[in-house]
């Protein structure tokens, strides 16, 4: 982490930080060798398993309740599955953005539109001012207020210090995990089929099955199946227990005395600490690498020498002020720092289960399941691992230098509070009139101030002369759209950062997973009416992180009202009590808080891990579950009706599934199944000891049963040759099948009849219509009205059938993800209801062919794998909590809203994005400071119950400039696309665009007319708000609303279904896509990336004016990349890239570069393979060659040029003026 | 005769105010998270038809039996309640539906409309208790 020496350019050395970091920590993990992951699974035996897992083999439900804990035990990886390497950094590295000070006018040609054109570098020179004044200031602030946390952070910094910890210990105790697979099924549940007494825990019942060697059974509920079973049903009631767990039991309640728990923390602070050392990290010189370390990374933090002196601060303001192009290098690096390995923190635990929390009081109801406390479950846990067999690597147990530091009581931000001293109120400066970001209001830090007086004077009086330099903030420059033609920045464009002291600044939740549409919260309703800007919060919880601190403990602090997780936002009165920072509520700091096992000192609640980050991983004990935690499971479900035999999809999947079938997230309890249909449902016995799959089919549509109670849903591990079979088998199975039915309704009620006992997920595979039984769907789809400017009808679901099923499967925990793969209309409106209730997520392939389609194809087999390998959460729920006076109204995404804030999830992915409307109901005027915190709880595939929490703070301010110079354009236009898509469905297309349109006129005009002092003729935005009206327009003209346009009724739903549940970053590429030219690639300003050089093009702007014929282009659409080759395109980059010999030669279908060994060719794939990399739908890649017809698939993005349906950018931006003087 | 047709608007409009009462206690229930939404759409989905034929019946009593100002003042809410059915999407489970109460402030709306109705009915219990005094003096 050091300065790289003799780096060749600064900026390089800022990105290179994060990598070097990364490299240090597996470095460091790789030295103990790679031992496996600790995996927690025996103590789950011990689990009562409540009644709807079926009978239950008595010498296991005894001992039930002592949860053990291993001393060194519970420590799991931030990234515990499988796609951990395959994503690491994958979401971070893009975000290192690199403004390099490119000046190089796009003003290529004479095309004016736009008249008088403004010199192009005012735009690109602005905008390091700003970060430049803003750094400077921050630098000051940074001296004065943050000195403290510079040394506290070393407590648990430092990447290599957890290389230990990564070598946790997968311990497959694949005997573990039959009784629970196996005893899930009982009678009970399956009323329609006449079984007499089947012993349903009977683990060793199903051979029944296997000396029947006919593949095919059709039990319609006669009694020669039923006389089998009685014929079965007295086996022997206990089968041994396989040794291996018994052997691990018995060891386990060796320690699972009771009094382990009573032996509490002390005993186990040890092991706490043990594991991190090397917490200083070598001192970093450079002085214009702190100010922006300061900003983001609290590991070259440590680098700052404890006592700094006040020279030091100046030296820095001076430096950034004085170089533009480093100084907005490291304003990025709050982006970037998510990668910086630094606050990687995995705690050893300290826990028993079997403790309960104290704090928690006992809730009565379902929802506060995720508010913990359920005295019934406290006998059973799942959580409690084994110790730790692999002898823990401990590198240099340095002990963690406790900084010196006076004993600090009250939290630095809690401004606004009374009970503080009062030479703290003293020290808070009063707001800057001009809304100035890093205004030095809240940075008040009383005993820092002090220490160094005359510093914190001179910084002060620094920053306030920075600051008064700038009249206004950048943010809130007026920029007059119509004149202003490149609006569009060639660079990236970042989240604003809330306008918050560096402390706070530094412990904000970051952007990726939590963005609020106002990054200043107006204080009223009334404020925000006049603003008419859209308030709301878009979420991406469940974030593949590269580090996040995962806790366990005891008690998991929270307030006793609302619930809410401490966080480092709460301030501590004294070191007894804090104070909740969203209802105000003074609650104790519990005893076992107050010691820190990182520093192993006592007395220091504040500098906990959960105090110290924004984002931090718990592991729940058993107050947070209401059964066992369930095991991992998948069901397959597949369409194999001759529609899909012919687009030949199974052989795609197969082939995936079998590639991935030891990827799969989960544990040794992993279970799978598979049923296909066609007119009728075929179920598949799987179950271990046959030799070939069985075959079961049920043609009872009407009323559908399953054939055997278990065997269906087989554990992975057990079964996983005959798995392996079918899979091998099936997509030969069904070959000359002539049926054309698809009866997907009673397949989804099998589906849920055979996953209700446990929850999971069900995959489902459609390619046509449902045309049987229930939930049977007509065509709808007009194709005369595609292109109709009028009414599009059929948004909504025809029928409520799948509604029923998703909120049927969502209260049994089970989530259901749709494949639609068809080329006809297939009502994807009335289908995707069934994830969109029950959390699934769909994904739709038109006109998908295996042969016929191979793009289609290869979209679909890259996508298979990320699905099937990414992380899962199981039986989830969230809950979104604000500060009092700020209520949630509406939400959107793919979920159930189970009460007024709780959000059922029965699965959650890694690619889910949320998003939440806002109102204020009461004034925010006696407070500053505004909250959220989304608490997410779920099942880990390895079976155990943690919590993510993020917590984000932003600012509240009273005057409506500084609304609009906290907006956040991009997650305002995210929720606007979701609240247009409800209207579209809810009213009509045309209403939706209306709204949209009226979003733009309205706040521009509030802006004009309250906040700017120009005259009205001209279109006026705050520079915040530039992009707004180019975004609204580049909705307008996105599949999901555009009218005039031939689109499909699918496609259209489907796009409404993406912009529901992709996270930010991946909607706003649907939206507005990125154009880059990549004929001339060059490497100055590139990044590396995986030793990897990935040049940097700038960013053009959507519209046909930019694309010449000499060049070749590239736009990434999200979901698809086209590279647009010119007529006249240099012959060089047409061989060196695309590998043709001339432009006549480029193939019409060309869907890959070929890997030449080129430099231009080489730099082009590093960029598009870095561009994919990013996202988790893998895009297709499409060669357009100018004049082929599938250039209008490429030329309806450029979406500033006009249509025959739709204006041009100016023309609407004209159209607004108008509207707007009228 | 007239008697009787007020006899029974009486009867039905306590029919229709204990309806009103458990619609509002039912929501109330739901916005205090007693119940989940499933099952408090699933309960008020129920009663829906029996409210809207139970109003319509005595609107159209009033009709028949030449009450013009009672019939017009039952008239616009005898409409709103057929409108409101008439108008749930096909793939709504009914005028209430748990996937969006919670959205947009509909259980707002929607206790609001209850209290409003609560009101409503009451002003014509009085109404009617007082028209069958008046018939029943009259015989």
């Amino acid at each position: 982490m050091s300065a790289p020496a003799g780096s060749p350019q600064r900026a390089a050395s800022a990105r290179m930080q994060p990598r070097l970091g990364g490299a240090a920590a597996s470095g460091a993990a790789a030295g103990p060798g790679p031992a496996p992951r600790q995996q927690n699974g025996p103590a789950q035996n011990q689990m009562q398993i409540p009644s709807g897992y079926g009978v239950y083999p008595q010498n296991y439900s005894a001992p039930s309740g002592h949860c053990f804990q291993g001393p060194g035990k519970m420590t799991s990886l931030p990234l515990d599955d499988q796609c951990g390497d395959y994503y690491s950094g994958l979401y971070a590295v893009p975000t290192q953005n690199v403004v390099t000070p490119k000046t190089t006018n796009q003003q290529a040609g004479a095309q004016q539109i736009y008249g008088r054109a403004p010199p192009a570098p005012h735009n690109v020179g602005s905008t390091p001012e700003y970060f430049q004044g803003a750094a400077s200031s921050a630098s000051h602030l940074y001296t004065s207020a943050s000195q403290p946390y510079s040394s506290l952070v070393n407590h648990y910094s430092g990447p290599a210090m957890y290389s230990a910890n990564s070598s946790a210990v997968s311990q497959g105790f694949p005997s573990t995990c039959g009784h629970y697979a196996v005893s899930t099924v009982s009678n009970a549940v399956y009323p329609s089929v006449s079984y007499p007494s089947l012993p349903a825990g009977e683990p060793y019942g199903q051979q029944m099955f296997t000396s029947q060697n006919a593949s095919t059974v059709r039990p319609v509920r006669d009694n020669s199946f039923s006389s089998q079973n009685t014929a079965l049903s007295h086996p022997s009631p206990l089968p041994p227990p396989p040794s291996q767990q018994y052997h691990q039991q018995q060891s386990l309640s060796g320690y699972s005395t009771p009094s382990w728990s009573a032996s509490g923390p002390p005993s186990t602070q040890d092991n706490l600490v043990r594991n991190h050392t090397g917490s200083l990290t070598p001192a970093n010189n450079n002085p214009t690498n702190t100010v922006a370390d300061s900003l983001s990374c609290p590991v070259t933090q440590n680098v700052q020498p404890p006592k700094s002196s006040p020279v030091v601060s100046t030296v820095v303001s001076g430096a950034s002020s004085a170089r533009l192009p480093p100084t907005a290098n490291h304003l990025v690096e709050p982006v970037a720092s998510v990668t910086q390995p630094s606050e990687l923190l995995q705690q050893k635990g300290i826990d028993s289960s079997s403790t309960t929390s104290s704090a928690s009081p006992l809730p009565n109801s379902y929802d506060a399941l995720e508010g913990g406390g359920y005295p019934d479950m406290l006998s059973s846990s799942a959580s409690s691992p084994a110790p730790d067999p692999a002898p823990e690597p401990d590198p240099t147990p340095a002990p963690v230098p406790t900084a010196p530091q006076p004993s600090k009581v009250a939290k630095p931000f809690g401004y606004g509070y009374p009970t503080l001293q009062p030479g703290y109120q003293n020290t808070a400066a009063p707001l800057h009139p001009g809304g100035q970001p890093c205004s030095p209001a809240y940075s008040g830090f009383q005993q820092y101030t002090q220490q160094y007086p005359g510093m914190n004077q001179l910084s002060s009086s620094l920053g306030g002369l920075s600051l008064q330099s700038s009249i206004q903030p950048e943010s809130l420059r007026p920029v007059n759209l119509t004149q202003e033609r490149n609006i569009l920045p060639v660079t990236p464009i970042l989240a604003p950062i809330p306008n918050l002291n560096l402390d706070l600044k530094k412990l904000n939740c970051s952007p990726d997973s939590f963005r609020c549409t106002l990054t200043n919260i107006p204080q009223t309703q009334a404020l925000l009416t006049k603003a008419k800007l859209p308030l709301g919060l878009l979420l991406h919880p469940f974030r593949d992180l590269t580090q996040l601190p995962v806790i366990t403990s005891n008690t998991i602090v929270r307030c006793r009202s609302c619930r809410t997780y401490i966080n480092p936002f709460v301030s501590f009165i004294d070191q007894r009590r804090w104070k909740c920072n969203l209802c105000y509520r003074v609650n104790d700091v519990p005893e076992e808080f107050m010691y820190n096992p990182l520093t192993r000192s006592y007395g220091e609640p504040h500098k906990r891990p959960e105090v110290q980050n924004s984002t931090v991983e718990f592991i729940a004990s058993s107050d947070y579950m209401l059964r066992p935690p369930q095991p991992a499971v998948y069901l397959f479900v597949l369409d194999v009706s001759h529609n899909a035999v012919e687009a030949g999809y199974l052989t795609i999947l197969c082939q995936s599934l079998l590639e991935n079938l030891d990827k799969l997230p989960g544990d040794s309890r992993t279970r799978i199944g598979f049923v296909t249909f066609d007119s009728t449902i075929h179920f598949y016995n799987l179950q271990e000891g046959l030799s070939q799959p069985q075959m079961l089919i049920v043609s009872d549509i009407d009323d559908v049963f399953l054939p055997t109670p278990d065997s269906l849903l087989v554990n992975l591990h057990e079964s996983k040759e005959l798995i392996k079979d079918l899979l091998n088998a099936l997509p030969n199975m069904f070959t000359n099948t002539r049926e054309t039915h698809s009866a997907l309704g009673p397949a989804l009620q099998a589906a849920f009849k055979l996953m209700s006992p446990t929850g999971g997920r069900v995959s489902v595979f459609q390619t046509q219509l449902p045309s049987l039984g229930a939930g049977l769907l007509q065509s709808r789809e007009d194709p005369n009205q595609r292109s109709s400017t009028k009414v599009v009808q059929h948004l909504g679901p025809a029928t409520d059938f799948y509604k029923k099923l998703a909120l049927d499967c969502s209260g049994q925990q089970t989530a259901v993800d749709l494949f639609l793969l068809s080329s006809q209309y297939s009502d994807l409106s009335s289908l995707a209801c069934m994830s969109k209730y029950s959390a699934g997520c769909i994904y739709y392939y038109p006109s998908f062919h295996s042969t016929h389609n191979p793009s289609q194809a290869e979209k679909l087999q890259k996508e298979l794998k990320r699905y099937l390998t990414r992380k899962i959460g199981f039986e989830a729920v969230m809950r979104i909590r604000c500060t009092k006076g700020l209520s949630m109204h509406t939400f959107h995404g793919n979920f159930f809203v189970r009460s007024t804030d709780l959000l059922s999830l029965a699965n959650i992915n890694p690619d889910a994005g949320f998003a939440v409307q806002l109102s204020i109901e009461e004034s925010l005027t006696d407070t500053s400071l505004v909250c959220f915190q989304t608490a997410l709880l779920y099942t880990s595939s390895k079976g155990e119950r943690r919590i993510r929490v993020h917590t984000l703070c932003l600012p509240v301010v009273s005057s409506l400039a500084d609304v609009y110079a906290g907006v956040d354009v991009q997650a305002a236009i995210c929720l606007l696309a979701n609240m247009a898509v409800d209207r579209s469905i809810s009213t009509s297309l045309s209403d939706a665009r209306d709204a949209l349109v009226n979003a733009v006129v309205d706040s521009l005009s509030a802006y004009s007319s309250t906040v700017s002092n120009l005259q009205h003729s001209v279109l006026i935005a705050p520079s915040s708000l530039k992009l707004f009206p180019l975004y609204v327009l580049a909705l307008l003209k996105q599949k999901a609303f555009r009218t005039g346009t031939s689109t499909r009724l699918d496609d259209r739903v489907y796009a409404m279904c993406q912009i529901k549940c992709q996270p930010l970053v991946h909607l706003m590429k649907m939206i507005h896509p990125n154009l880059y030219r990549i004929d001339r690639l060059i490497d100055e300003g590139a990044i590396h990336v995986n030793d990897r050089v990935v040049p940097q093009p700038p960013l053009q702007k959507l519209s046909a004016e930019k694309l010449t014929r000499e060049g070749a282009f590239l736009m990434d659409c999200g979901c698809v990349f086209y590279i647009w080759v010119g007529k006249s395109c240099d012959n060089n980059f047409i061989e060196d890239v695309l590998g043709c010999p001339n432009f006549a030669s480029i193939p019409q279908k060309m869907t890959h570069l070929p890997e030449l060994d080129t430099l231009s060719s080489e730099r082009t794939r590093s960029f598009i393979t870095w561009l994919r990399d990013c996202r988790p739908l893998s895009p297709v890649l499409h060669v357009v060659k100018d004049e082929s017809p599938a250039k209008t698939e490429f030329f309806q993005h450029l979406i500033e040029d006009r249509t025959e349906a739709a204006f041009s950018y100016y023309e609407f931006l004209l159209h607004i003026q108008q509207q707007i003087c009228k | 005769m007239e008697a009787v047709v007020f006899v029974f608007s009486l009867l039905d409009c306590c029919a229709l105010i204990f309806l009103s009462v458990y619609f509002i206690i039912t929501l109330s229930d739901l916005e205090c998270d007693y119940i989940n939404a499933r099952s408090c759409c699933s309960k008020l989905n129920k009663w829906i038809i029996p409210e809207l034929i139970g109003h319509t019946l005595v609107t159209l009593l009033m009709l028949v039996s030449l009450h013009w100002f009672i019939f017009l003042l039952n008239l616009p809410v005898a409409t709103w309640n057929i409108y409101r059915f008439i108008m749930v999407p096909s793939g709504n489970m009914g005028v209430f539906d748990p996937t969006e109460i919670h959205n947009r402030g509909q259980l707002k709306s929607h206790m609001k409309e209850a209290m409003i109705k609560l009101g409503f009915h009451l002003l014509c219990f009085f109404m009617y208790l007082y028209s069958m005094i008046l018939a029943l003096i009259n015989d």
